[in-house]
């Protein structure tokens, strides 16, 4: 019986990091490409939480739910590239943060207000079903496997697009250096607001997935402070580094909920990653695969 | 083919660095830009290729032409379009990227792949060093490697006119000859244009065409190669002082001296 509760509470916690990366996805595009720190992010999963509810409820569509999230969520972080963190490029990073961290606070008010405060649910198309699926001795929700699902394709799609397609190569030639890369004829700019809309899909991505699986409302917004661990466990600007990271502090979560939780009284769930984080910033500021600045001449 | 009319340039709104710069560059040939540290001879460059602005800087007066065409106040990427490749001072490689993917962002402008793979190869053809090296990351790459790379890369948007920052900098002798080999190769070649920046003037004078002497933003002395390498002021300060080391401190030493003989 204890094998079997472990290796429950590690496909789980797989499940779990993989929907965390592909959050974590979104703040390492736009982290990477424009050098910007979106303190916004679980907002974002929180409003296209919320856009999809809305709209599956009143189409009774899944489908459009997702399409409607979507193009919500990409022409929003468009926007937002152009009207407000443009014209803060060239000021210190602070400016950025605080930009962020206001935007966060103004979609935490501002959406409840107009969609109402209650929590929604998003009902998954009914071919996927409710019933748990057996996998061996453990038990899985079928929301989590799709999820995961999601999460894979999407972060195996992002991979390649980053590391072997040309507009991979100019984002990553942007983020190295903007001067020369514009040199190269690369327009900057245009790539910033391609980071942003990148940010913007896997935000709507996240928050169909996340949304359905624990209901929406503004406490959505709390995965997003699963980030951070995961980003400074895997390295900010990697990819790779997301998916690692977030499988790791998903597994740690589960672990450290199904071992601690019964001697504490719960909770542990919320500050088992954060330890890790600290942990890590100790041993490797940089991340597991962050870059290191190269020090030669 | 590229030509500079009277430009000034000031940084941050008030510093003004170019103060009235002219300066032609004839199609085929390798013209240098000489002159001490913070002469403005990289801002030059900038000005031309427009990558000043995002440093805050503004071509205030003047003008500059590529191909009869105004191309001050225009965004680098558009410049880079119309065949003009900058190569920055200290190399600039994209560091996490490897040599090969550098060359393909160099390419960026070249919407046909094929076409980029060719010239993929021609550059590993000038630069065999580079095709070994290939996959590596190139912030690993020796000092001459990443300038070679640096210049290659720049080779990638086939462009017409080439500006070398400082190809020099850093570098033994025996390489830095060799690179300027392959310059003076391509030129002849592949039908370039080059305005080199140096700090070496003796081998700047050895393989260009024209010369002009830049000190303090303002050009003070302009000829052939050949008439500089006899002129007595560029004779004392540059040349036979070739070792790296010593060069730049006794240059600031004359520094004073030499500006006030140029201007008298
Ligand atoms: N972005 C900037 N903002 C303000 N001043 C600048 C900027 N870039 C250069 N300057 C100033 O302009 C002057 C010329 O600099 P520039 O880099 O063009 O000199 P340089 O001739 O290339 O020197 P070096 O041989 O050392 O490379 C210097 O006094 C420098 O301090
Ligand atoms: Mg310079």
């Amino acid at each position: 019986m204890e094998w079997e509760f472990t290796l429950l509470l590690l496909v789980n916690g797989i499940l779990i990091g993989l929907m965390y990366a592909l959050i974590a996805l979104g703040f390492v595009l736009v982290y990477k490409a424009t050098d910007a720190i979106n303190f916004a992010q679980g907002e974002f999963v929180m409003s296209a939480g919320i856009i999809a509810a809305v709209v599956v409820a009143a189409s009774t569509s899944f489908f459009l739910g997702v399409v409607v999230a979507l193009a919500a969520m990409v022409l929003f972080s468009f926007l937002l590239e152009r009207v407000m963190l443009r014209p803060l490029l060239g000021r210190p990073i602070v400016a950025v943060i605080m930009a962020t961290i206001g935007l966060a606070a103004l979609l935490r008010g501002l959406l409840p207000l107009v969609f109402g405060a209650g929590t929604r649910p998003i009902s998954l198309p009914e071919f996927i079903g409710e019933e748990p699926i057996a996998l061996g001795p453990v038990m899985l929700q079928p929301v989590q496997l799709v999820g995961a699902g999601v999460s894979i394709l999407f972060l195996a799609g992002f991979s390649w697009f980053f590391l072997k397609s040309r507009m991979g190569i100019a984002m990553r030639a942007v983020a190295d250096n903007q001067q020369v890369a514009m040199a190269m004829g690369i327009n900057v700019e245009r790539y910033f607001a391609l980071a942003w809309a990148m940010a913007g899909i896997v935000s709507a991505l996240g928050g169909v997935v996340w949304g359905s699986m624990l209901g929406v409302d503004v406490h959505l917004a709390l995965v997003g402070l699963k980030v951070f661990p995961v980003v400074i466990l895997g390295g900010l600007d990697s990819i790779i580094g997301a998916v690692v990271g977030g499988l790791i502090i998903g597994i740690v979560e589960n672990l450290a909920a199904g071992y601690i939780d019964p001697y504490v009284g719960g909770g542990t769930k919320d500050f088992a990653p954060y330890v890790v984080m600290i942990i890590a910033l100790m041993i490797r500021p940089y991340g597991i695969f962050g870059k290191r600045k190269i020090e030669r001449v | 083919m590229l030509s500079l009319n009277n430009v000034e340039v000031v940084y941050d709104g008030v510093i003004l660095v170019l103060k009235g710069v002219s300066i032609t560059v004839g199609q085929g040939t390798i013209t240098t830009l000489l002159g001490a540290n913070g002469a403005g001879k990289t801002t030059t460059l900038k000005a031309i290729s427009g990558v000043l602005r995002s440093e805050r800087g503004e071509v205030t007066k003047g003008a500059v032409e590529l191909n009869g065409r105004r191309i001050d106040g225009m965004q680098a990427f558009d410049v880079t379009r119309l065949g003009l490749a900058q190569v920055f001072e200290g190399r600039r490689v994209f560091e996490h990227l490897t040599t090969e993917e550098n060359l393909v962002a160099g390419g960026h402008i070249r919407p046909d792949m094929r076409e980029v793979r060719e010239t993929i190869e021609l550059v590993y053809g000038y630069f065999p060093r580079l095709r070994e090296r290939r996959y590596q990351q190139s912030g690993y790459l020796s000092g001459g490697e990443q300038q070679m790379l640096a210049i290659g890369r720049a080779l990638m948007s086939r462009p017409k006119v080439i500006l070398l920052d400082e190809p020099s900098l850093g570098l033994a002798p025996m390489l830095v000859e060799e690179i300027f080999g392959i310059v003076r190769k391509l030129v002849q070649n592949e039908n370039l244009t080059v305005l080199l920046v140096e700090q070496n003037a003796t081998l700047a004078l050895e393989i260009a065409d024209h010369g002009y002497v830049m000190e303090n933003g303002r050009i003070v002395l302009e000829g052939s190669a050949a008439k500089l390498r006899d002129n007595a002021d560029i004779k004392e300060f540059y040349l036979g002082l070739n070792e790296v080391g010593s060069r730049k401190s006794y240059r600031d030493v004359k520094h004073y001296k030499r500006r006030k003989r140029w201007l008298s």
